[in-house]
């Protein structure tokens, strides 16, 4: 297969189908109806199951089913449809359940708009509903690296046995760009068997019970600290990151998904004025990746964080860099999206700073 | 190489296809590309856009701030991008509906009466083909073997509408150079 000219949305469906999803289920919302229409297509072509739920509510119960039978199972949706799912969230990561969350994120808060947005960051990173848990998030910035990622999040799925969000924003999901769906990892996309599947009792000895309630808090202790020894270990494993003109910077940008696009752009701005400027993009934002900002903190003057929200990723930003630089911020929300002569002008500010 | 192409007009008036023929050419000569259209609450007669990028290096910003080429299909397009064109860039004015002057003295800008050269031809549809066809007249940015096929990607089950399409996209070429020589015989 030659390059195709897709959108992210598309782009998110067919790599999951690539990856042997054959469930999805959702319900549509804007901007990521574009998925919902591909999968309404194309899993009857390919065998599969598409369902449109009465609600989001439902749809992420029907994962938490079909997860649950060890299907690879795919579900997407827009920040307030995320909103209302979380409940869901909680009791399949509770229940240690592998599946892929999509969110293509537009302007809140409540209803808010349909442009670009990235304020789900928090929702994303730090929980979301209730309960100690988290999830893996990986934020694509191209079309292609939606592809990737997608059929990589599958994969880190069942291995943890937690659910994988793909977190993009509404830009990314209607923008098209070639996709080379060969380069892909086959390797990732073949599904491992999953004694812990309740696909009936079979030869087992005994029945498969997939459940979230416990009642014995000791136990239910006990549960909680062997769900954070993976986390534990997808901190060290799962860490993704692409470092920018990091070496001789003055000041790096710290930005992800399709804004560190636009602050590459603004890099470029910047080199002509001799001005030297960095780029870190997390592309694992659970886990964030620490080590760019271990490399880089003791010869850079700041950072500035960019963001199409308030100031949500500073704060991990801050952490990593735990006072030892200053960490400025940047940021258009409702979905308006930052412009480069605009990051410009903060970076000209710092640099005016002391 | 880095074109960077708004196109923007009313809803009906083909604009997200135009960006697409230019996108899908630009992938097909193996150039980097990115299509980004305004989505949102629109449909006939609102207004609409996408943003184009065809160059040799990978595409950053999918949004165009300073574009190097802006399509106005009609009036409050050419007043909303006029100002974001780089100096020297080029501006393509559809002036059988645009009847303001353009303000910019520092760019390229040509008036092509789209609409009536496609009524000319017989569909008014067909004025976004006649634009890609001036445009490519003027700038040299990716092959003509690449155009073509690109129509026929677009125009993917509705392929009676591609003979027309094309002629079109040779009228507005034809127009570009009867001016250029026009230019020359002065």
């Amino acid at each position: 297969m030659a390059k195709v000219l897709m959108k992210g949305n598309e782009a998110l469906a067919e790599a999951a189908i690539q990856a042997g999803c054959r469930h999805y289920f959702g319900y549509p919302i804007t901007p990521q109806n574009e998925v919902t229409a591909y999968m309404a297509k194309r899993m009857p072509e390919v065998g599969g199951v598409f369902l449109q739920a009465e609600s989001e509510v439902s749809a992420i119960n029907m994962v938490y089913g079909a997860g649950g039978a060890g299907a690879r199972v795919l579900i997407t949706s827009s920040s307030p449809g995320i909103s209302l799912m979380q409940e869901g969230i909680s009791y399949i990561a509770g229940a240690e359940v592998p599946c892929v969350i999509a969110n293509i994120m537009r302007g809140g808060p409540g209803l808010g708009g349909i442009q670009p947005s990235q304020s789900d960051y928090f929702q994303a990173t730090k929980g979301g509903g209730h309960g100690d848990y988290k999830l893996i998030v990986l934020a694509p910035s191209t079309i292609q690296e939606m592809a990737e990622l997608v059929q990589q999040a599958f994969h880190i799925a069942d291995k943890y046995r937690n659910p994988v969000m793909i977190l993009g924003d509404g830009m990314l999901g209607q923008m098209m760009e070639p996709v080379d769906f060969d380069i892909l990892k086959k390797e990732e996309n073949k599904i491992e068997e999953k004694p812990w599947a309740t696909t009936g009792k079979g030869t087992r000895n005994k029945r498969n019970i997939i459940n979230s309630l416990e009642l014995d808090p000791q136990i239910l202790e006990k549960h909680n600290i062997e769900i954070f020894k993976k986390y534990q270990k997808a901190a060290k494993e799962e860490v993704r990151y692409e470092m920018t003109n990091c070496e001789e910077a003055e000041i790096i940008l710290v930005a992800y998904g399709t804004i560190a696009r636009v602050a590459k752009n603004a890099i470029e701005i910047a080199k002509r004025e001799n001005i030297k400027v960095g780029l870190i993009r997390p592309i694992s934002l659970w886990p964030f990746p620490e080590e760019p900002f271990k490399k880089t903190k003791d010869h850079v003057k700041a950072y500035l964080t960019i963001e199409m929200s308030m100031g949500q990723m500073i704060e991990d930003v801050k952490i990593a860099v735990n006072g030892q630089k200053e960490v400025y911020f940047y940021g258009r929300v409702g979905g308006m999206v930052p412009e480069p002569m605009a990051i410009l002008e903060e970076i000209k500010k710092i640099r005016g700073k002391k | 190489m880095e074109e960077r192409i708004i196109f923007a007009g009313f809803g009906g008036q083909g604009i997200m296809s135009m960006g697409l023929i230019m996108s899908y050419a630009g992938m097909m000569d193996g150039k980097n590309v990115s299509w980004l259209p305004s989505y949102g609450p629109e449909m006939r007669g609102g207004t609409a856009n996408c943003h184009v990028t065809i160059s040799d290096e990978p595409v950053g910003s999918p949004i165009i701030n300073e574009a190097t080429v802006v399509v106005a299909m009609n009036r409050p397009s050419l007043e909303k991008y006029e100002q974001d064109i780089v100096k020297g860039g080029l501006l393509l004015i559809n002036s059988s509906l645009i009847t303001i002057e353009h303000k910019r003295r520092d760019i390229e800008v040509y008036r092509i009466p789209t609409n009536d050269i496609a009524n000319q031809l017989g569909n008014l549809k067909v004025a976004n083909s006649i634009m890609i066809g001036v445009l490519m007249g003027l700038k040299n940015m990716i092959s003509e073997a690449a155009i073509k096929i690109s129509f026929g990607k677009v125009f993917e089950g509705k392929e009676n509408l591609i003979p027309l399409n094309i002629k079109a996209y040779e009228r507005g070429k034809e127009f570009i150079s009867s001016i250029s020589s026009q230019l020359v015989a002065r």
